[in-house]
């Protein structure tokens, strides 16, 4: 049995806002390079990454570098994971899903003939 | 292949004003919009908007957002709307392919609207790929979209309306903004939105960018230094400020892949951004029946897209036979409210762009 749980005193969700409301949604179960994390409905990949305190998504393909995301709106390709299996997916852009499986990508990807 | 009258690229302000006027005046519409959420980057945009009525003045972006889409509701017999979608190409005879998930899909259209959009601007300094540095507009999205904050102390870089406006928006949701740098020798946005900040105890430090960033998979620092009037750096200037967040508000450019993929002609103008189409007065690219609007034209503010997206509408349909009941009196009223929108100092950049693009109004 995995025990999944939010990152302990990351939880960078805002609680009180002066013009907006936020929620709480239900809570999806998602795993990251193997640590199980919790996230919420509604939530993107990185945004649920982001709230438990995880800016570091893959690595640079020459100098493996750390990356995370630059514009969150699906232009520049800096928050690209591998999710359940499937390479480049822009985590910026695609909505958290229960049992996701997300991992960094480290090197360069190819397509399978 | 499906085929449509018109096919517009992008749901944000200019493209959601062009699909109202084209269902107005009787065209079968497709709108296709890359990200989940129709109404582009207003989704984010919690502040009240400045100008006239017309243009939703006093309203918050967000708002606005949901008004222009609600307008769209008594048209759904004519119009499509593919959400998630992702334009990968247009061709000369007005085939348009895109990706949604999986699914590959093809339409030929008579006629196009390009309204993509913009993306935001990336600044040279030492380290500058560290995670924990973003755009303006994505902190704007990560807080007020997904109600995350990107970290408890903030930099912002750039002092133009958009790092003003999201500098206020971060202490809105709770997070310190520790300084905002400004390179050039003045506060670039309005005055009315620096000195909130500067009542709130931010200082805005103008002279002065960022050098570079410490940190390996998280920044934890930068330093600054301080700019001469030649915006040569003096020496012994730099400055160390602690922070989990920095944030790249440094301007925008216009997404113009598709319509330099596709052969238009483009020009790079400045003041507008960086590359954008050559189109005439009807908005129409140097591609017959390919109009574009709204940012990707040159970068302005929402309210001249809604503008713009308007007018662009207008003149797709005029172009397929369809004249807009209205056709005269909202070329006139549109021409008009653009005019009003670029006056005055805060107009000079897109007014010289414009006439360097020669396209005088």
């Amino acid at each position: 049995m995995i025990e999944y749980y939010l990152e302990s005193g990351e939880e960078m969700r805002i609680v009180e806002h002066p013009i907006l409301s936020f929620e709480k949604q239900n809570e999806l179960h998602f795993t990251y390079n193997g640590k199980a994390l919790i996230g919420y409905e509604g939530d993107t990949i990185a945004a649920a990454l982001h709230d438990n305190g995880i800016m570091h998504y893959s690595n640079s393909i020459k100098s493996h570098r750390p990356r995370g995301f630059y514009c969150a709106i699906g232009n520049c390709g800096s928050c690209n994971m591998r999710v359940d299996g499937v390479d480049n997916i822009k985590t910026c852009m695609t909505p958290l899903k229960e049992g996701m499986v997300v991992e960094s990508e480290n090197a360069e990807v190819t397509i399978d003939a | 292949m499906r085929e449509r009258d018109l096919i517009i690229v992008g749901g944000g302000p200019a493209g959601l004003s062009a699909a109202k006027i084209a269902l107005e005046s009787g065209l079968s519409v497709t709108l296709i919009e890359r990200a989940h959420d129709l109404g582009g980057q207003l989704v984010k945009q919690t502040h009240k908007f400045f100008g006239s009525k017309s243009e939703y003045a006093k309203t918050r972006g967000i708002d606005i957002a949901k008004i222009l889409i609600a307008d769209l509701e008594a048209y759904s017999s004519k119009l499509e709307i593919y959400q998630d979608t992702t334009v990968l190409a247009m061709y000369p005879d007005h085939v348009l392919t895109a990706i949604q998930g999986r699914n590959y899909m093809k339409w030929k259209a008579k006629a196009i609207i390009i309204a993509t959009g913009a993306s935001e601007k990336f600044l040279a300094f030492e380290n500058n790929d560290i995670p924990g540095i973003y755009g303006a507009g994505a902190i704007q999205t990560l807080m007020n979209q997904y109600g995350i904050m990107p970290g408890s102390e903030v930099v912002m870089v750039g002092s133009g309306n958009i790092g003003l406006i999201v500098s206020y928006q971060l202490i809105q949701a709770g997070v310190k903004v520790k300084a905002v740098l400004e390179a050039s020798d003045h506060i670039g946005g309005y005055l009315v939105h620096a000195s909130k900040l500067v009542r709130l105890g931010v200082p805005i430090k103008t002279n002065t960018t960022v050098k570079r960033a410490y940190g390996t998979t998280k920044i934890e620092r930068i330093d600054t230094v301080r700019l001469d009037p030649q915006w040569q750096e003096v020496e012994g200037s730099e400055e160390s400020i602690d922070c989990d967040a920095l944030c790249i508000s440094v301007g925008l450019s216009p997404l113009h892949q598709l319509l330099s993929m596709s052969g238009c002609e483009m020009i790079y103008i400045n003041e507008l951004g960086g590359l954008v189409p050559k189109k005439n007065e009807q908005y129409e690219t140097t591609m017959p029946r390919v109009f574009a609007c709204g940012d990707v034209t040159g970068i302005e503010e929402a309210s001249s897209a809604m503008v713009e997206g308007k007018l662009a509408g207008l003149m797709a349909s005029y172009s397929l036979g369809y004249e807009h009941p209205q056709f005269e009196t909202l070329k006139a009223e549109t021409l008009h409210q653009l005019q009003n929108l670029r006056q005055g100092p805060c107009g000079i950049k897109i007014r010289q762009g414009l006439e360097k693009a020669g396209e005088a109004l």
